[in-house]
C-alpha cells in the first residue's frame, strides 16, 4: 500500500466524480419526473462525446464552446427522442419504458458504429497542470469540473427558482394533480426528458476532454450512472450529484488497496446491496 | 375434451420442433445443424425469460447470467476433473437454481424497474467477478483441448452431440414453460403478475412462487450455456454475460408474445433469422443494430402483444388452441 498515492488518487476520484454526478443527474431527473429508466443513456453519452469532437475537428471550435452548441443539440434531441420513443407508452408499464428507450439505444449504436466506426478518437486538450509534491492536477480536468458545478448550479436554479423548474417538480411529485392545476404534462414531460438527455450529453463532452472514446465508451459511463443515482436516490438530482463524489472517491481510492480489475465487483457488489437494503438511495430521497 | 386441447397443442408444438430438428441429421448438413443449434439456444433462452418475465411480470435484463454461470460451472468441471458432458452439464444447471434460488430471496422483494435494475449488476459484478478469478481464467478464460472430445468420439461427433443435447433441452425447455403455464403454480404467477398484493390476501406467497420461478428460469439457460460452450471449446468473461444477448432475449420475448408458451418460440426463429438475413445481406449487414432497434421500437410502441398475442387477438378461434 502506497500512503503517498492516497491524495493524488483522492483528488483524482473526487474530480472525476463530479462528471460522473452529471451524467447520472440526467438519468435521475428523467426517472424522477416520468419514472423512466432511460436505457439510452450511455449512447447519448457517447453521443455528447462525438458532438465535441466534431465541432471541434470540423469547425475548429474550442471543445469549451464546443458544448454550448452540445446543449442545445442535447435538448432538441432530448424532445425528438421522448415524442418518438417516449411518449406513446409514458403510462405503461416499466418493461414498456425499458425496451422503447433501449431501442433507442440499438439505434444509436447501429448508426454510430457505421457513421464513426469504433476507432478511438481522442481530443487534443491541454491546459497545463498544477503540481506540488506528488499532486498533480490537470487543468483539463480542473476546467471539467467547474463547467460541472456550474451545470448543476444552473439546474438548481432552474428547478427551483422559474416557474417551468417548479411545473416540472409538481410534475414529479403527482402528474394528475399537476395537470388538474393547468400544467401542460406533455410539454414539462418532454421538457424535462430533454434536460435529462442534455446533462448526459454534456457530460459525456467533457469527458471527451479527459479520455479517449469510441461510440461505444458510453456504455461504462451508463452503468456508472445506474450505481450512482442509486446511491444517491432514484429520482433525486442533488443525490446523484453526491453519489458521483462518493463513487469517484471510492474509485481513486480502492485502486490504491486492490488491483483495479477488482473495482468493478466492489461499485456493482455495492449497488445491488444498496438496492436491496435502501431502495430509496444513501441520501433518502424524497 | 376440454382439458386435452392444451395437452394435444403442447405435443404438436413439440412434434414441430422434433421434425424442423431432424432435417439437418437427415441431410447430414453441418451448416444446417449450426444455424438450427444457435435458433434452439435462442428458444431456451427466450422461453426462461418467459417465464419470470411473462408469467411472473420480473423483467429480468440480466437473465444471460445464468447462462454465463452454467457455461462456466460446466466448463470448469469438464475441464479439471474430467466429468462426464452431460452430469456436468446438470450439475451446472442446479448449480444455477440454487443460485437463482438464494438470490432471489433478496433480490425479488425489489419491485418493477429496481429488480430489472438489480439484475443488470448482478450481471455485471458477476462478470467483472469471473474475470478476475483465477481459477476461471481470469480475463483470458478457459479452454479445452482437443483430447477432451475424444470421450464423445472426436470433435466432430462431439458436435453432433452438442446439437443432440440442445434439441432435449429446448423440448424439455418448452414442455417446463408449458405446464408451469397450466398448473396451478402457474396461475399463482399470472396472479402476482397483474397484481401482487391481491394475490397474496388470496393466499399466495408471492415470495415462494417468485423464487422458485426464478430458480425453473435459471436451469435451462445454465444448461444452454454448458452445451454451448462445450461446443465451443473456449470460454470467456465477454460472451458469457453479453448483457446485449440478454436483452435480445426480452427483445424475442415481446415480439413473439409475452406470457404465451408459443410466443418466445416464435420470436426466438423471427428474430434470428431477420438477424441472420440483416447480417449477410450487404446492403444492411452494417446497419442490422439499427434495423433491430427500430423493429423493437415499433412492436413496443404499436404491437405490445407480439405475434401470438396478436393472432390471439383477431382469430377468436385459435385463442382456444393456441397457447
Amino acid at each position: 500500500m502506497n500512503i503517498d498515492a492516497l491524495v493524488p488518487s483522492a483528488i483524482d476520484g473526487l474530480m472525476l466524480g463530479f462528471v460522473y454526478g452529471l451524467a447520472a443527474m440526467g438519468l435521475t431527473l428523467i426517472f424522477g419526473v416520468m419514472r423512466v429508466i432511460n436505457l439510452a443513456h450511455g449512447p447519448v453519452i457517447a453521443l455528447g462525446m462525438f458532438a465535441v469532437y466534431l465541432i471541434g475537428t470540423q469547425f475548429g471550435v474550442n471543445p469549451y464552446l464546443g458544448l454550448i452548441a452540445v446543449l442545445v443539440l442535447g435538448l432538441t434531441l432530448g424532445i425528438v427522442m421522448y415524442f418518438v420513443a417516449v411518449h406513446r407508452v409514458i403510462n405503461a408499464p416499466e418493461l414498456t419504458t425499458l425496451l422503447a428507450t433501449f431501442s433507442v439505444n440499438l439505434m444509436i449504436i447501429g448508426l454510430g458504429t457505421v457513421v464513426f466506426t469504433t476507432t478511438p478518437r481522442a481530443i487534443d486538450m491541454d491546459l497545463g497542470a498544477f503540481r506540488t509534491g506528488a499532486i498533480t492536477i490537470l487543468g483539463t480536468k480542473v476546467v471539467a469540473v467547474l463547467i460541472a458545478i456550474a451545470v448543476t448550479a444552473g439546474l438548481y436554479l432552474f428547478l427551483y427558482r422559474t416557474r417551468v423548474g417548479k411545473s416540472i417538480r409538481a410534475v414529479a411529485n403527482n402528474r394528475a394533480a399537476a395537470e388538474l392545476m393547468g400544467i401542460n404534462t406533455t410539454g414539462v414531460l418532454a421538457l424535462s426528458f430533454g434536460i435529462g438527455i442534455m446533462l448526459a450529453m454534456t457530460s459525456g463532452g467533457l469527458i471527451a476532454t479527459l479520455f479517449s472514446f469510441t461510440i461505444l465508451a458510453g456504455g461504462v459511463y451508463e452503468l456508472k450512472s445506474f450505481v450512482i443515482v442509486v446511491l444517491g436516490g432514484l429520482g433525486n438530482p442533488t443525490g446523484a450529484l453526491v453519489g458521483g463524489i462518493v463513487l469517484g472517491l471510492l474509485e481513486g481510492l480502492t485502486t490504491i488497496f486492490m488491483p483495479v480489475g477488482w473495482v468493478p465487483i466492489i461499485e456493482y457488489g455495492i449497488f445491488v446491496l444498496i438496492l436491496l437494503i435502501r431502495p430509496t438511495g444513501l441520501f433518502g430521497a424524497r | 375434451m376440454k382439458s386435452t386441447r392444451p395437452q394435444s397443442f403442447l405435443w404438436l408444438t413439440l412434434l414441430i420442433i422434433v421434425a424442423i430438428a431432424l432435417i439437418p441429421i437427415l441431410i447430414d448438413s453441418a451448416s444446417l445443424r449450426e444455424d438450427l443449434f444457435l435458433t434452439l439456444m435462442l428458444v431456451i433462452l427466450a422461453s426462461s425469460i418467459n417465464i419470470i418475465m411473462g408469467y411472473t411480470g420480473y423483467v429480468s435484463f440480466g437473465h444471460i447470467v445464468f447462462f454465463g454461470l452454467g457455461g462456466y460451472f460446466a466448463f470448469f468441471l469438464m475441464l479439471n476433473y474430467q466429468v462426464h458432458f452431460v452430469l456436468a452439464a446438470l450439475a451446472s444447471g442446479v448449480g444455477a437454481s440454487v443460485f437463482a434460488f438464494l438470490l432471489g430471496i433478496p433480490v425479488l422483494r425489489l419491485r418493477g424497474a429496481y429488480f430489472a435494475l438489480a439484475t443488470i449488476g448482478i450481471n455485471e459484478a458477476v462478470r467483472s467477478f469471473v474475470t478476475n478469478f483465477e481459477p476461471f481464467g481470469g480475463a483470458v478464460g478457459m479452454f479445452f483441448n482437443y483430447a477432451v472430445y475424444d470421450a464423445y468420439g472426436g470433435a466432430r461427433n462431439a458436435l453432433w452431440f452438442a446439437y443432440y443435447a440442445i434439441v432435449v433441452v429446448a423440448l424439455v425447455t418448452v414442455t417446463a414453460s408449458f405446464l408451469i403455464k397450466k398448473s396451478k403454480f402457474g396461475l399463482g404467477l399470472m396472479a402476482i403478475r397483474e397484481d401482487q398484493d391481491t394475490a397474496q390476501v388470496l393466499g399466495i406467497d408471492p415470495t415462494r412462487y417468485k423464487v422458485l420461478a426464478y430458480a425453473c428460469s435459471a436451469f435451462f439457460p445454465a444448461l444452454a450455456g454448458a452445451i454451448f460452450f462445450f461446443k465451443n471449446g473456449i470460454i470467456e468473461p465477454g460472451p458469457a454475460f453479453a448483457l446485449l444477448r440478454s436483452i435480445e432475449g426480452l427483445v424475442m420475448v415481446m415480439l413473439g408474445g409475452y406470457g404465451t408458451v408459443t410466443g418466445p418460440i416464435v420470436g426466438a426463429v423471427v428474430y434470428e433469422r431477420l438477424r441472420a438475413f440483416l447480417i449477410t445481406n450487404p446492403n444492411f449487414s452494417s446497419l442490422h443494430l439499427f434495423i433491430a432497434g427500430l423493429l423493437l421500437l415499433v412492436i413496443v410502441l404499436f404491437a405490445t402483444a407480439g405475434v401470438v398475442g396478436w393472432l390471439r387477438q383477431r382469430v377468436p378461434l385459435l385463442r382456444r388452441y393456441l397457447e
